[in-house]
């Protein structure tokens, strides 16, 4: 196989279960010197397990795995760290109040004979190591302050001075403006110059064919194909990334689903140029009622905060909200949001729910004031709740049991139930299906179509093409940040989803 | 029957997971029957009627101060200036009220309804301030009670000028330290603030809102619940159960000087939190704080019963209310296990 020089690091037949459910199965990898190898797949398809191998996180696994070609297996990430192995995580580990030269040396800073930190010296040490990557920053501003593709050099900047021979970079960057990103790339090919190796995990398919020499692609737990970055093209990765289509049990919209024509109701929200500096920017969008639009991006590409803007949980930089003709005061945190109509059910359901508290009057908190100016009528509570328990199918049909006893799609129908007594005028729903089982996501979807056939604007924001495509008319891809695209009357599948953003 | 039948419906669970389930409400409930039980074997003169009225007298302050501080830990936040907003209220109605030529006080009489308005109106201000510093400006409770304890001795302190004063009005006077046939007014006043608060929690749609910002702060305010409020409605509601039961105790101890409340920030937290209430939040009520009042009390009177150490009588107090928080923090995690388990 190899030409010369045995591979750098080489893993086979490495298989992986959590509780019984296999992330990874039989998988080979290999990684040469000086190399950027690059690794693709849908959330959920291994990338980020096989990594976690390599770096000493997980440390249960089947198969072997080679360094410089001998048998090794780490116990921590400590031993990988001594290997040479560094890696970047997706949410970063800067300290904030530290300096950037503490930073840098966090945990091997310099002592002087007395034990004290050598504080001339670290900042030396720390300047060297971010000038040999081509990087000049204030050494003594908290890491905090800065910019966040800056927190992320300076964390490079520490993996590299523990001295690591291999880097792994999960998600570098989803979160970056595009100069920064340039500034990334320019930083992997002088590494690869000085013959380092490095693995770059991401989404971002143009940036993954750039900087790639070598890419991988992942699907369902297996390798399902590597070729040389140069010979391949971004629908060769997308093809393998989405597959036959014939695995899972799920619709997997390999076909393309036509959106319906637009329809004419009045326009319920009307935003003009919403931005959130760092999240997104300019986002101008309308929802008609009757309309679910759909909101696709990757992981951190805004889509979730754009979503948090408009509930009246994050404050606006810039832009108006209209709901209805009339301006929403979304100052006013999320009692203005609902005065205006807006209702919210974010990703996280543990943001969403009083899991010891009895289902009915989870569903009864946002209504309480029509039910009752100051007195409680928990007859009329249960009698409301009973009602959507049953037309929405909550499993067991129990109005008193606590709601944290139920499954995660029981407790998403009754999060949902809490917005059906009394509509909004627009509905938001962030990740409505995310860690759903089939049964419960075609439920989901159900209760969405029942909504939209009341006369509700629906904007669903969601960074699983599958959730939008299964309940969208029309969609909008997110893009760092920007609206960058509108799919509307036309046929779409995930394929063209996936290169939009 | 079309959605998948994966799901089973929840078993009835063992007895001893519903009890477990319940050890927040029992632990508090078993605890005041054994130490009726045991003082009543130690000492003849503990289990009467007399005493019974001595006990439930003892604890009627605390009561007062303790419905307001329910409200404040059920929404998971704290109130350590209870005490010192009701030295303070007390020493402003006493201020207000004349008192006799050797009692050397600046002081600015006014009729005594007048009075007693306005005292109220004091401590809904210090309550107000409180109430601005925590949600408006964004102090942890914590903190900001404690500035506000500094505050309100500090209010004390200038009015009375290290004097002690003894008149407040005369409806006053009744209340603290009256009766009303064989049951103390302060009994009374006592047993109706803590109904009155129970009311209010059991059965109105700001009960239930303090409930769920206790129970889940982000949860309530995705709801629509205007979170900042209910926070300012409990702060302020403690300073004026703080200052009634001030205005009260000057009458009940027929004097108003510094420092006269100390004890009752303490006593009020201990009652709340070995009632059964949880420190995070969301989960207890009045009911579990009757039971904590009752408890503390039966142990304050019974060591005396029964002639302990009035030295050794302040361990055992710290001991019991650590006792009560680690069961406090039990319950709250055995909760947590049953529910991600769920």
């Amino acid at each position: 196989m190899q030409t010369g020089a045995e591979p750098l690091l080489q893993l086979q037949g490495v298989s992986k279960h959590f509780a019984g459910v296999a992330a990874l199965t039989g998988v080979d990898f290999t990684l040469n010197r000086g190399e950027v190898h690059g690794l693709v797949g849908e959330n959920g398809a291994g990338k980020s397990t096989l990594m976690k191998i390599i770096a000493g996180v997980h440390t249960q696994y089947e198969g072997e795995m080679r360094l410089d070609g001998q048998l090794v297996r780490f116990r921590s990430p400590r031993d990988a760290r001594e290997a040479g192995i560094g890696m970047v995580h997706q949410e970063l580990s800067v300290v904030p109040s530290l300096s950037v030269a503490e930073n840098v040396l966090l945990g091997a800073q310099p002592l002087n004979r007395l034990g004290f930190v050598a504080w001339r010296r670290m900042r030396a040490q720390a300047r060297e190591q971010l000038e040999a990557l081509g990087i000049t920053m204030d050494l003594g501003a908290p890491a905090g302050a800065l910019p966040l593709g800056q927190q992320q050099m300076i964390e490079l900047a520490r993996v590299l001075m523990s001295g690591a021979r291999i880097l792994i970079l999960d998600e570098p960057t989803s979160a970056l403006s595009p100069p920064e990103v340039e500034r990334l790339f320019q930083l992997l090919a002088r590494l690869r110059q000085s013959g380092r190796s490095v693995v770059f995990i991401s989404h971002f398919l143009d940036d993954i064919l750039r900087v790639s020499d070598t890419v991988t692609v992942f699907r369902n737990g297996r390798r399902v194909g590597t070729a040389p970055a140069r010979e391949v093209g971004k629908s060769w990765l997308i093809e393998r990334m989405i597959g036959a289509g014939h695995e899972r049990l799920e619709e997997s919209y390999t076909e393309a689903v036509t959106l319906p024509p637009l329809m004419p109701g009045p326009v319920v929200l009307e935003a003009e140029r919403l931005t959130v500096r760092g999240l997104f920017e300019d986002a101008s969008l309308r929802v008609r009622a009757g309309e679910v639009l759909g909101i696709y991006g990757f992981m951190g590409s805004g889509q979730l905060e754009l979503a948090r803007a408009l509930a009246g949980k994050l404050p606006l930089e810039h832009g108006t909200v209209r709901v209805d003709g009339r301006p929403a005061r979304l100052r006013g945190g999320t009692p203005a949001a609902k005065r205006a109509g807006i209702a919210f059910v974010p990703e996280s359901r543990r943001a969403m729910l009083f899991t010891q508290e009895p289902v009915y009057r989870n569903i009864s908190i946002a209504i309480l004031e029509r039910i009752g100016r100051i007195l409680l009528h928990p007859q009329v509570e249960r009698r409301i709740a009973e009602d959507h328990v049953r037309s929405l199918g909550v499993r067991p049909p129990q109005v008193d049991l606590p709601v944290g006893q139920l499954s995660g799609g029981n407790q998403q129908k009754v999060a949902l139930a809490r917005w059906l007594t009394h509509l909004p005028r627009l509905l938001l729903l962030s990740e409505p299906t995310r860690g759903m089982d089939v049964g419960a996501k075609d439920d989901v979807v159900r209760i969405v179509r029942g909504l939209r056939a009341q006369g509700l604007a629906i904007i669903v924001f969601s960074s699983e093409p599958e959730t939008v495509l299964s309940l969208a008319d029309r969609i909008l891809v997110m893009r760092r940040g920007v609206l960058a695209q509108e799919f509307a009357g036309e046929a779409v599948g995930k394929d063209r989803l996936l290169a939009a953003a | 029957m079309s959605a998948p039948l994966t799901e089973r419906t929840p078993l009835r669970e063992p007895l001893w997971q519903r009890l477990g389930g319940q050890l927040r409400n029992l632990a508090p409930f078993a605890t005041l029957l054994a130490l009726v039980a045991l003082f009543s074997a130690l000492s003849p003169s503990f289990p009467t009627m007399a005493n019974l009225a001595n006990i439930l007298q003892q604890v009627s302050i605390t009561a007062i101060i303790a419905v307001g501080l329910t409200y404040v830990i059920l929404c998971a936040e704290i109130d350590l200036s209870v005490a010192s907003v009701a030295n303070a209220t007390g020493i402003l109605l006493a201020f207000l009220t004349v008192q006799d030529a050797s009692v050397n006080i600046a002081n600015l009489p006014l009729p005594g309804p007048l009075a007693i308005l306005v005292a109220l109106l004091g401590c809904l201000a210090l309550g107000a301030v409180t109430a601005f510093g925590v949600t408006r400006i964004g102090i942890p409770s914590f903190i900001m009670t404690l500035a506000m304890l500094q505050i309100a001795n500090g209010i004390a302190a200038l009015l009375v000028r290290g004097q002690i004063a003894y008149n407040v009005p005369e409806a006053i006077v009744t209340l603290g330290s009256g009766s009303l046939g064989p049951v103390p007014w302060i009994v009374v006043v006592a047993a109706l603030v803590l109904l009155l608060g129970h009311l209010v929690l059991a059965y109105t749609r700001f009960g239930r809102y303090v409930y769920m910002v206790g129970g889940n702060r982000e949860a309530a305010e995705h709801s629509g619940v205007s979170v900042k409020a209910v926070v300012g409605a409990v702060l302020v509601i403690s300073a004026l159960c703080s200052g009634l039961a001030g205005m009260l105790g000057v009458a009940y101890f027929g004097s108003a000087q510094q420092n006269q409340f100390d004890n009752y920030l303490l006593d009020a937290i201990s009652a709340v939190v070995v009632g059964g209430t949880s420190l995070f939040g969301g989960q207890g009520g009045i009911g579990n704080t009757i039971v904590g009042l009752l408890v503390l009390g039966v142990l304050n009177n019974g060591l005396d019963h029964i002639r302990m150490d009035s030295f050794l009588k302040i361990l055992i107090r710290g001991l019991v209310l650590l006792l009560a928080l680690v069961i406090n923090v039990y319950a709250q995690r055995l909760r947590n296990r049953r529910r991600s388990a769920g």
